[in-house]
């Protein structure tokens, strides 16, 4: 079954008069349970990608439908709502919220999604057990390490059960141990719990996890090879 | 809510520096503020009591014609049923007769001008404490016939106690009145001019000398509480009508309240040009922190946060920096003030002199009434409401990927 559903997409910046194609005819479909790596050279329109995919930018033209719904309709207020319920986020600088533990930022969007105490209560700590945090919910990201907070990162992105998750470039400033770590647990979230993974990367690490790798170059796919 | 609240409060503190700055100079803003409205209204309740305590009441009835034209042919009976009518209101506390006229004080070669006040004695000094103003002799009695007077005019006149003082006057109906009169008291009056002018007699002895039996020139109303003070006005206006007309200190005495109103504009001034400043630091402040935060505010809309949501907690945020600032601010002047209040500051010098120029007491009064510390509570909290808008506003206009990529 495709999550995501991607059609003609284009993304055209206009840098004073000329047009520069971010995305130039994007077609893609992702399936659910994927672990799939973007890659390309810097300025390929990976990140491009991702950010349409996520609904954090709005495409020049095409379509893009996850689980059915094509999200250039939606209002800014329903795109909102709709990444909510249905995408979860990695962050290359982690992005934690500074002044939450480590519990209350994973705590935190289940809160946006009016979920009950409880409910909350027990998701967060199985998630961050299950991110190799246990023991460390009390503690505020500055005093975790970069490793730690990517994994907090990826718990809150798990938080509200989403359709898939979205990770730009999340190794980037992580050393290579926390990398192997981080990729472990992703892979194992993604064998365990059939959880969606779509990475932006130019780390090769990442790259020899994934299961399918999608290679852009000046906003097109030149290669989209499943292992 | 408890979350935005939470978020709100952490975020206070997370330059922990930069919102002390802020909180003291709305602190000092409070405290400057509270202290010069108290030393204002501290100030005006002195001059009005001086004025209420001393000489008008809070209210007095006169004959319809007296205040246009202050004349002794302008006097009403003294009417049982009338004081009854007054007193049958339970706001009114007081209700005391006078008989006033002006005449000339004589004393061997030396004359001078002097205000007369016949006066039932015990029922004045409830008002206006006379007996407790005596330096020397004794206060009247009930049945009288001589005279208590300011030191300053016994001064003026080179009497002493138990000397005799001569006043000659027009009476009641045009005649003649001259009569000589022990003196009985000096008073040391709180108001330097009155000091010099006054005379107190009995008012049945008043009555006689000014050729008008049981007449006054105006019974003073008093209230126990003064905040009753415009609404009693109100019902007695009402009640009292012709040949009498019921009027109250403010329009006995409207220099006064002309003097208060346009002194209070001068501090209404001042505070306002402090609250701006104030303001600008509060919002110079939550303008640094959206800049420093827009980043961390696109992952929060990003990971689907909504903006509304978001602009509630920058809200509460500028709201908590405001309420920090009131609380602290009134609880360091409360107890200030309430010192102050008690320990009045003396003046000295030109001012003192000007002070007493005027009839006042050279100090400088401090009030608590609750408006010196509630109005610069409703200020700030305005202008952190205010100030709130901005950043719910910068919050509605984020775009997530701009803000996400810095």
């Amino acid at each position: 079954m495709n999550v995501i559903e991607v059609n003609a997409l284009e993304k055209i910046y206009n840098d004073s008069e000329v047009k520069v194609y971010a995305l130039n005819g994007v077609d893609l479909s992702i399936e659910a349970g994927e672990f799939t790596a973007i890659v390309g050279p810097s300025g390929s329109g990976k990140t491009t990608l991702l950010n349409l995919l996520g609904g954090l930018d709005q495409p020049t033209s095409g379509q893009i439908s996850i689980g059915g719904t094509d999200i250039s309709k939606l209002s800014s207020s329903q795109l909102i709502d709709f990444r909510l319920r249905n995408i979860g986020f990695v962050f290359q600088a982690y992005n934690l919220i500074p002044v939450l533990t480590a519990k209350e930022n994973v705590e935190f969007i289940m809160h946006l999604q009016n979920r009950p105490k409880e409910e909350r209560l027990t998701r967060t700590m199985s998630l961050l057990k299950a991110v190799g945090l246990e023991g460390r919910e009390n503690s505020r990201p500055n005093k975790l390490s970069g490793g730690q907070q990517q994994r907090v990162a990826v718990a809150r992105a798990l938080a509200s059960k989403p359709k898939f998750v979205l990770a730009d470039e999340p190794t980037a400033n992580l050393d290579s141990k926390a990398t192997e770590n981080l990729l472990e647990i992703m892979e194992e979230l993604n064998r365990n719990e059939n959880i969606t993974f779509i990475f932006s990367t130019h780390d090769q690490r990442v790259v020899n996890k994934a299961r399918r790798v999608i290679t852009l170059e000046d906003g097109k796919i030149i290669s989209d090879v499943r292992k | 809510m408890t979350t935005n609240i939470k978020l709100a409060w952490r975020n206070l503190w997370r330059n922990k520096r930069r919102t002390l700055i802020t909180v003291s100079s709305i602190f000092f803003g409070v405290l400057l503020s509270a202290y010069m409205t108290s030393m204002q209204e501290g100030s005006y309740s002195k001059m009005v009591e001086i004025v209420v305590k001393f000489y008008s009441g809070y209210m007095q009835v006169h004959h319809e014609d007296y205040w246009e034209n202050k004349s002794i042919n302008n006097l009403f009976d003294y009417d049982k049923a009338l004081v009854d009518r007054l007193k049958s209101h339970p706001e009114v506390d007081l209700v005391i007769p006078r008989l006033e006229s002006f005449g000339l004080a004589s004393a061997r070669e030396l004359t001078r001008g002097a205000a007369i006040f016949g006066i039932v004695p015990d029922v004045e000094n409830q008002l206006t404490q006379i007996a407790d103003k005596i330096v020397s002799g004794k206060y009247l009695q009930a049945t009288d016939d001589g005279v208590i007077i300011g030191d300053g005019l016994a001064k003026f006149l080179k009497l002493q106690l138990n000397d005799t003082l001569v006043i000659i006057t027009q009476g009641y109906h045009g005649i003649s009145a001259a009569g000589k009169f022990a003196i009985r008291g000096l008073i040391k009056h709180t108001s330097p001019e009155l000091n010099k002018s006054i005379i107190y007699m009995e008012l049945k002895t008043c009555q006689s000398f000014l050729g008008a039996d049981n007449k006054l020139t105006s019974l003073v109303v008093n209230v126990a509480d003064n905040k009753v003070m415009a609404n009693t006005f109100k019902k007695l206006k009402r009640e009292i009508q012709s040949p009498y007309s019921v009027m109250n200190w403010e329009e006995m005495q409207p220099e006064i309240v002309q003097q208060i109103e346009s002194d209070r504009a001068g501090g209404v001034i001042m505070k306002a040009i402090l609250y701006i400043v104030i303001s600008f630091g509060i919002l110079g402040t939550i303008m640094m922190m959206i800049v420093e935060r827009r980043r961390e505010f696109g992952v929060m809309i990003s990971i689907g946060m909504q903006k509304r949501k978001l602009a509630i907690v920058l809200f509460i945020e500028t709201l908590f920096i405001g309420l920090l600032g009131i609380i602290s601010g009134i609880t360091v002047s409360l107890p200030l003030l309430f010192i102050q209040a008690q320990n009045p500051i003396p003046l000295t010098g030109e001012t003192a002199k000007l002070m007493e120029d005027f009839g006042f007491e050279p100090y400088m009064f401090f009030s608590t009434a609750p408006e010196v510390f509630w109005q610069q509570a409703v200020s700030i909290f305005i202008i952190s409401v205010l100030i709130g808008i901005y950043p719910v506003v910068s919050t509605l206009k984020i775009k997530e990927i701009k803000a996400l990529h810095g």
